[in-house]
């Protein structure tokens, strides 16, 4: 927050991204153009001197850490929220604090990252919902299912008009969004994360529709953080970080390693290559950015891993055939088999939605297996409850903390036994005295700030809430970590804090299960790495064989061509 | 469709990381103060306003009115009697729909589970040997009266554990399918001719507060009290001091978070609605036990609904309830001394606002409280 | 001619529910509980016997109705849309108001703590005498069997009832098309306050006065009756009817004591139970019924 409103963009000094500064003279009027936006929630402040150009017929990139505001920005070009301050102005004209009918009104249209379909509704109802076709009164359906099939046949965005939105697959109901839009005439198409939940053939598929939207005089805006989506379709990139706009670039005269650093916000190296154990290569790098380590921890790290895990023969967690039901898939988890030993780092990789989730709440406990095994040590877990798991040695770092993970009304002190409260007990009653002491030691030993225990949970930033959950499941005796995305939506210095305590948790001989969806942060920590597509493994690599090249192909159901669908249908 | 969903998707939240900032302790505490005490004391304000509407449109000055109501109140030791009478049952009622809201769940069929353990309570102490020592007899019976309302509380939590199936449309449709079965059991096998109750209680009545202290005669307030008292000591305990209450409120806040605790969420869920019913249940001696020392159809009347409204008010803490307990009853104790002024009815219409303006005072009051915090802070 | 009556008397008996479970359908789709049919039921009897009372029509009387479930109507969205109260506790709330509330008017305007004086109705009587016939002669009766099929149009047919639809369902896929979801709920939570109303106008106008506490329940069977037909306007109505025809069964059968009465009143909450619990189907509510926004 203190951080300068304008960051300079001279982290990097030695490269084409253009400072922010108002369009040049000569330059044609751009279609968007937002300037000096602010915005806050509560104490949160999401966007602060952010400033974005787009031209008429390009792609744009808006790319930046999780959090670093760019959904806020879109929300407020797309008339979901009103800015604090700046200007925004479309088309030459300012339109700052417009409303959503009224960007519609302007073909501005926004397709969002939790899409915005009304399930119960058919297609052709969700396309035209605020702007239906009348005849006299009533809705004049037929020209509604007309008018929509003969879009889609236009865009190349085929979707039966009649079903129902809650029976299609991922990837038609993120057709139905861009026909909204397109419904409405947008000529401006903000897609927030658009390929987070396709699989790589519906990934492909959406670059052909943007290509011939863009094509045909319209305007695109794609949020991302993957910057190989970053150098595969766009024009211009706008770089976020901490809510203010820090570089603007041109795909052409860039690389992906000067992407990082601009959304970083200091010279990286990226994780990948350390993974890797090479020099730091800019060029083949295409993903997201992550930390240096200041010291040379990480290649000591990697010397001393590898003969560990060869030795350790015995399995701290073993899991066999198993199946887990998902909420909308009957298979989640399809029949999937592995262990992990002491003294190693398992990754498990892959595009989100294919079963990892359910994988680690079924071994935690938290979903029932339909069938398979899961073991602990010797001991077989697989019906025992959650309590019974977590005295046999499991811990376990859930995926989002703000759901399961923390009690945000409770303090910090009754954060830091949730699960173990069985332990904090004299007679029925809970002991005070034990649990302030416990608070005292976590707090001070993982760096809880401001460390005061009586503060509601709530009230700590991302990266401190993330510590109070850290140093609960690996404060204490336990032989097995799960660690589902142990650095989403926390900062730098956390993320580094937190990857320390894991690598050090391994070297002192605990088996950590880790799902991530950052490849980097993979292939930074993984002895060995599982690939999930579809429910399945799709293969398994050592530390000297993953990597980028190597996991992409397994991620994308390309290789093995294992069966199972990538996604899901709708949430 | 429940009041404790979490406020819809995180899609609109703000973004997850960005710069938090934490107010220091007291200020956290000066929050929760304010946003606990604000909302009963701006309802009082706007059911003020409305009342002295009221008594102006009759025709009268509200301050001559107001005068009355407190004088036949707390003014007067029968008056009193009578406020503490009928605080009692609402301090049950009140306590058992706050103990389930601190679980996420809204018992809304106290009225249902209030009747239902006054009439164990009475078809017990009908069973019971005569001269069967009070101090053997009243513990029986508060055990029927509790595992009467407890039964009936059962119901719901056990169909929401199974099926799903939402408390609160299952404790309504309950409320009328308990009083309708038990007026037919009383009306086709046990009533006394002529009337629509029960004989009188065999053992197991409690004395009245009259039988010590004079001053109080006449007046239905009864020993009760106190134990309504030691109850709500004990749910504050509970909720407050041991595990089961850390997992319950666990529960209410974040189902999920508590599952993930080891917190087996449906059987808080029976559990709670259990224990739930079984307050309200208990609250049944005080009529049965302490008052008439029968069932009678109808005897509930209303106060498991204005029980809501005092877990509303009392911000479900046990001493909110008592205190809310408090002023609901003289509220309703206030009509009759009014009466000769303004028509009773005046206070069940300021109860209704009372309960109105918490409801929209609550929310409202957080929201412009974190809204100043917030730009004070950034 | 048994039939004839038997049908006259089960219509009469449904109207008020019909009413009710119409505009109880209205809210709950657009994701605002509906707990305050009772007392949008209530308000509408009293205020009806008080329009009809000082001006001896029962036009008047109607329309009084009306803008009474209005008022009510109005109060409830303005706590649960714009000051986000819990909805549940509204429901609760606005009914023992309107109870407070028609007690106190009472003595205010008539002076009784139990009933109004006669007020004009419409005439039930037609030559010949049937019974059938004489209940169309009301126009609120030919409203009450119309009301579910016109709601049933505009849930299914208008942009309204999809912008309804879709504000009760997923309120913020609503809103990033620029539908104005505050506004649609608060008129569906007005219309709704009417229809019920409407309920009550019938019961007000049908015994020509205004009684404490007429409505006797009757909103929590229409509550009832919109679960028990899982928030569908037609299946809603038909509950309905069959509620209605269960009473007029009760009725008919009173005195020869084959089944307690206090059975046959359950049937409507037992129903609704076992729906809810999905032991025949299960009944699913609107995705955002309950939410604040």
């Amino acid at each position: 927050m203190t951080e300068p409103q304008a960051a300079p963009v001279a982290a990097t000094p030695a490269t084409p991204a253009t400072p922010i500064a108002p369009a040049a003279p000569a330059a044609p009027a751009p279609m968007i153009l937002m300037r000096g936006i602010e915005k806050c929630f509560g104490p949160v402040q999401a966007n602060q001197g952010a400033s974005l150009e787009v031209c008429t017929g390009e792609v744009h990139a808006l790319v930046g850490e999780n959090g670093a505001g760019k959904s806020t920005l879109m929300r407020i070009l797309a008339g979901l929220y009103a800015p604090d301050a700046g200007t925004v102005e479309v088309n030459g004209q300012n339109v700052t604090g417009w409303t959503t009918a009224d960007a519609i009104a302007a073909n501005v249209g926004m397709v969002h990252q939790h899409f915005m379909l009304v399930p119960t509704l058919t297609v052709a109802e969700n396309v035209v919902l605020g702007r239906e076709p009348k005849r006299g009164a009533a809705i004049d359906m037929a020209r509604a299912l007309l008018e929509v099939q003969e879009l889609g046949r236009q865009f190349g965005l085929e979707v039966d008009a009649r079903a129902c939105v809650r029976d299609l697959s991922v990837g038609q109901a993120q057709r139905v969004e861009i026909l909204k839009t397109l419904f409405r005439g947008a000529r401006v198409l903000i897609l927030d994360e658009p390929t987070a939940v396709l699989s790589p053939l519906e990934v492909r598929e959406l670059w052909r529709v943007l290509r011939r939207l863009r094509d045909g005089g319209g305007t695109i805006v794609l949020i991302t953080h993957k910057l190989d989506e970053v150098m595969d379709v766009t024009d211009q990139i706008t770089v976020m970080r901490h809510g203010a706009t820090v570089a603007r670039m041109k795909t052409a005269e860039t690389s992906p390693a000067e992407i990082a650093r601009a959304m970083v916000g200091r010279d990286v190296v990226l994780a990948a290559d350390i993974a890797r154990g090479g020099p730091p290569n800019e060029h083949d790098t295409p993903a997201l950015a992550a930390p240096r380590h200041p010291s040379a921890a990480d290649t000591t790290d990697r010397v001393r891993s590898a003969p560990i895990s060869a030795t350790r023969a015995e399995a701290a967690l073993e899991v066999q055939n198993l199946v887990v039901a998902g909420s909308n898939r009957p298979r989640a988890v399809d029949g999937v088999t592995f262990h992990v030993r002491a003294g190693e780092i398992y990754g498990i990789a892959g595009v989100e939605g294919n079963g990892q989730t359910e994988l680690i709440e079924a071994i935690a406990g938290l979903r029932a297996a339909i069938s398979g095994t899961i073991l602990l040590g010797q001991r077989d877990i697989t019906r025992a409850s959650v309590r019974a798991r977590v005295d046999a040695g499991l811990a376990h770092i859930p995926e989002d903390r703000h759901r399961r993970g923390l009690i945000l009304e409770y303090p910090v002190e009754d954060n830091l036994i949730l699960g173990l409260q069985h332990r904090f007990t004299r007679g029925s009653q809970l002991d005070r005295d034990s649990i302030a002491r416990n608070a005292a030691e976590k707090i001070g030993r993982f760096d809880v700030r401001p460390p005061d225990a009586a503060l509601p949970a709530r009230a700590l930033s991302g990266g401190n809430q993330q510590k109070v959950v850290i140093a609960r499941e690996m404060g204490d005796r336990y032989t097995v970590l799960l660690a589902s995305q142990p650095t989403r939506g926390v900062d730098v210095g956390a993320i580094e804090f937190i990857h320390a305590q894991l690598r050090a948790a391994r070297d002192a001989g605990k088996a950590i299960l880790l799902v991530s969806a950052e490849l980097t942060e993979i292939l930074a920590l993984s002895d060995q790495v599982a690939v999930m597509y579809g429910g399945r493994i799709a293969g398994i690599l050592r530390r000297g064989e993953a990597s980028e090249e190597t996991l992409g192909p397994l991620m994308t159901g390309a290789a093995g061509g294992s069966a199972g669908v990538a996604g899901g249908s709708l949430a | 469709m429940t009041a404790t969903t979490p406020p819809v998707a995180a899609s609109q939240g703000p973004p997850p990381s960005a710069s938090v900032v934490a107010p220091s302790q007291t200020g956290a505490w000066r929050t929760r103060i304010e946003e606990t005490l604000l909302p009963p004391l701006v309802a009082l304000l706007v059911a003020v306003v409305a009342g002295d509407i009221l008594i102006l449109s009759f025709g009268q000055a509200p301050g001559a009115v107001y005068r009355l109501l407190l004088e036949g109140t707390w003014g007067n030791a029968y008056g009193f009697g009578q406020v503490l009478y009928k605080a009692t049952t609402l301090v049950f009622t009140g306590l058992a729909v706050s103990f389930g809201l601190r679980a996420g769940l809204f018992n809304i069929g106290a009225e249902g589970q209030l009747a239902a353990g006054g009439f164990a309570a009475a078809v017990v102490g009908l069973l019971l040997p005569a001269g069967v020592p009070a101090l053997l007899a009243v513990p029986v019976l508060m055990l029927a009266a509790a595992l009467g309302g407890g039964a009936v509380g059962y119901v719901p939590g056990v169909l929401k554990a199974r099926f799903g199936a939402h408390e609160v449309i299952v404790t309504i449709m309950l409320n009328f399918i308990v009083l309708a079965l038990l007026n037919w059991i009383v009306a086709a096998k046990l009533h006394v001719p002529e009337t629509l109750h029960t004989p009188q209680l065999k053992a197991g009545a409690v004395p009245r507060f009259a039988d010590f202290i004079t001053p109080f005669h006449g007046s239905a307030a009864n020993v009760t009290f106190l134990i309504a008292l030691v109850i709500a000591t004990a749910v504050g305990w509970y909720l407050f001091r041991t595990r089961g209450g850390y997992e319950l409120r666990a529960t209410g806040l974040q189902p999920e978070a508590a599952e993930y605790g080891g917190v087996r969420v449906a059987t808080v869920w029976v559990r709670t609605l259990a224990l739930s019913g079984a307050l309200a249940g208990l609250g049944g001696i005080n009529y049965v036990l302490g008052y008439k020392h029968y069932y009678e159809e109808g005897f509930a009347g209303g106060a498991g609904f204005l029980g809501i409204a005092v877990a509303l008010v009392g911000r479900n803490h046990p001493v909110g309830v008592v205190l809310a307990a408090l002023f609901f009853a003289t509220l309703s104790q206030g009509g009759l001394a009014i009466h000769a002024l303004v028509p009773k009815q005046m206070v069940e219409v300021l109860q209704g606002i009372v309960i109105l303006a918490v409801a929209a005072a609550v929310p409202e009051v957080r929201r412009v409280l974190r809204l100043s915090r917030g730009s004070a802070d950034a | 001619m048994r039939l004839l009556d038997f049908l006259a008397q089960t219509i009469r008996i449904a109207v008020p529910y019909l009413f009710a479970a119409a505009g109880g359908v209205m809210a709950e789709k657009a994701g605002i509980v509906s707990l305050a049919l009772e007392g949008f039921m209530l308000s509408g009897a009293f205020c009806a016997a008080l329009g009809g009372f000082y001006t001896g029509s029962a036009t008047v009387g109607v329309l009084s109705g009306i803008a009474g479930g209005l008022l009510f109507g109005l109060l409830h969205s303005v706590a649960t849309i714009r000051y986000r109260a819990d909805q549940i506790v509204v429901g609760i709330a606005i009914n023992l108001l309107v109870v407070g509330l028609t007690r106190f008017f009472l003595r205010l305007a008539f002076d009784s703590s139990s009933n109004s004086p006669r007020v004009p109705g419409y005439t039930t009587e037609v030559s010949g005498g049937n019974a059938l016939l004489g209940s169309f002669a009301n126009p609120l009766v030919w409203m009450g069997l119309l009301v579910i099929p016109i709601l049933t149009w505009v849930m299914y047919r208008t942009p309204f009832g999809l912008r309804v639809r879709a504000v009760g369902e997923h309120p913020q896929a609503a809103e990033t098309l620029g539908v104005r979801v505050k506004r649609v709920r608060y008129v569906a939570v007005a219309l709704s306050g009417v229809l019920a109303a409407l309920g009550g106008v019938y019961l007000a106008l049908d015994q020509h006065q205004f009684t404490d506490g007429m409505t006797a329940g009757r909103g929590f069977i229409a509550l009832a009756a919109i679960i028990f037909g899982r928030w569908d306007p037609a299946r809603a109505g038909i509950a309905c009817l069959l509620f209605a025809t269960a009473e007029t069964l009760q009725i008919q059968l009173q005195g020869t004591q084959a089944i307690p009465s206090q059975f046959v009143q359950m049937i409507p909450y037992l129903l609704t139970i076992v729906a809810l619990a999905g032991l025949v189907r299960r009944s699913v509510p609107p995705a955002a019924l309950g939410r604040a926004e």
